[in-house]
């Protein structure tokens, strides 16, 4: 297949980035007044307020540094502005994000108060909006691209249509060199045997086993039902959906019909070649994207059936859905129309095409409908209790 | 006009792709062999929703992908709607 084009931001370490966004990054919950302000003061930036940071520690503590560290690393942020309420973590987090050669600063709040934070934070702030305002995009490979996949509010449409041809691009994607990952762990539960089959080799087999017989473990040792109402969601039931299986089963499609996976990543953890690989996230759309953003994913696929709605404020959340009702009582926020393909008017081929053209289009800078309506969820994973 | 998806030959559940009318005769498609098939929608089923291709008792498994996904809790006859009322799952339970 040829090489397509795009037109990207590469940045200082060579990774391509489809949006310029300079954020103002809270390292944790109390520092999220102080981002707001200076979010608000410089026009163009962007704070990421989250709810966590203080306290967490071990497993969890890791998971919160990383995220941290990868959002403000993804090739879609041109420059970062990092405020904390200690001069500590906060700094760590500006290294973590420094390694990759972009403009980063850290501010911390002890000892100033939120007032001189601010004030200075802004000052940076203002430098960095102004310079990343003259980066210029240049032509990059479609196949340079980090590409995340995640349905939503699926319906036994999302299995028949806007699923598959997902997978239908992962296929063209990967076998071009691309990089792609999946993962909601739990949502494939009735389906693991076709997602281990899909193993490159088996060591890849056995660690997806493994996070997925450890997700199972968790559900058993939460749950108080068989979670009918949670998964499925009542959205998905009110679509069609009846059982976990059978959601997983739809889920799988988006996996492709050729592509082996070639690795497993922790939540929020870079992929380190080319090529499909699963990630262990929740299935909750919000915090499986962040994790995605967090890795380092430029550009975000989304399936649904009856309409979710997320977007994120890093990486671009295309929406595709192929449940006619939907994409006629909820057009806004639907990219692309897969409906036809119901009626045999469209064949998953042509219709993975279409998607890539969509996928070109917003490289290119078109604004998905999500980030036209402003949907920024930025939901940081929470492994357990803090200290 | 399609009424009706299978994915796989092995199913005997269908997915309606129109909303159905009880007492439809419908035209359906299995995606694994392009063929035509036919069946009678019993019960309304809402777009989405799914049409029992078979009688089922309680205890069998359904199967749609090629694949088991649960198991009946109320009888079903054929051309009825297959959900949550009369199919559960087997996991987590």
């Amino acid at each position: 297949m040829a090489r397509r084009a795009i037109l990207g931001y590469r940045r200082e370490n060579g990774s391509v980035g489809v949006r310029n966004h300079v954020i103002i990054l809270p390292v944790d919950d109390i520092s999220n007044a102080a981002c707001e302000a200076v979010g608000n003061n410089i026009k163009g930036t962007l704070a990421l307020p989250h709810a966590y940071g203080r306290l967490q520690f071990g497993e969890d503590l890791d998971l919160h540094f990383r995220t941290m560290i990868g959002t403000g690393s993804n090739p879609n942020v041109a420059a970062v502005v990092v405020i904390g309420i200690e001069a500590g973590w906060t700094q760590k987090i500006v290294d973590g994000i420094a390694k990759t050669g972009k403009p980063v600063k850290g501010f911390s709040i002890e000892g100033k108060g939120d007032i001189q934070t601010i004030a200075d934070a802004s000052r940076q702030a203002k430098e960095y909006v102004q310079w990343a305002s003259e980066l210029q995009r240049t032509e990059c490979g479609l196949e340079e691209l980090y590409i995340s996949v995640k349905c939503g509010e699926s319906d036994t449409t999302t299995g028949l249509s806007s699923c598959p041809t997902v997978g239908n691009v992962i296929d063209k994607h990967c076998a071009s060199g691309g990089i792609a990952s999946f993962g909601e762990t739990s949502e494939l539960t009735g389906a693991e045997h076709i997602v281990a089959a899909k193993a490159a080799d088996e060591q890849v087999r056995k660690d997806f086993m493994a996070a997925f017989e450890d997700y199972t473990k968790l559900v058993f040792n939460q749950k108080t039902d068989d979670l009918s109402e949670s998964q499925p969601t009542k959205g998905n039931i009110a679509g069609g959906l009846t059982t976990i299986e059978e959601k997983a089963l739809g889920n799988v499609e988006k996996l492709g019909k050729k592509t082996k996976f070639v690795g497993c990543l922790a939540p929020a953890v870079a992929p380190t070649k080319p090529g499909l690989w699963f990630m262990d996230t929740s299935s909750a759309a919000a915090e499986a994207v962040t994790l995605w953003a967090a890795s380092g994913a430029v550009v975000h696929l989304f399936p649904t059936g009856q309409g979710n709605v997320i977007g994120n404020p890093i990486e671009p959340v295309i929406k595709l859905s192929g449940n006619p009702k939907t994409v006629s009582k909820m057009a806004e926020h639907i990219d692309l129309d897969v409906s036809k393909i119901l009626q045999g008017e469209m064949t998953i081929d042509e219709a993975g095409d279409a998607l890539l053209d969509m996928i070109v289009r917003t490289a290119n800078g078109r604004l998905t409908a999500a980030e036209a309506l402003g949907h920024r969820e930025f939901v940081m994973t929470k492994l357990y209790r803090s200290a | 006009m399609i009424h009706f998806l299978v994915h796989d030959t092995a199913d005997d559940v269908g997915v309606a792709v129109v909303d159905l009318d009880a007492g439809t005769d419908c035209v359906g498609r299995n995606l694994a062999t392009n063929s035509a098939l036919k069946a009678r929608a019993v019960q309304a089923i809402p777009l989405g929703h799914k049409l029992a291709l078979k009688d089922f008792a309680v205890g069998d498994s359904v199967t749609k992908y090629g694949c088991e996904i649960g198991r009946i809790v109320q009888p079903v006859k054929a051309g009825e709607h297959v959900h949550v009322h009369n199919l559960k799952t087997k996991r987590w339970a």
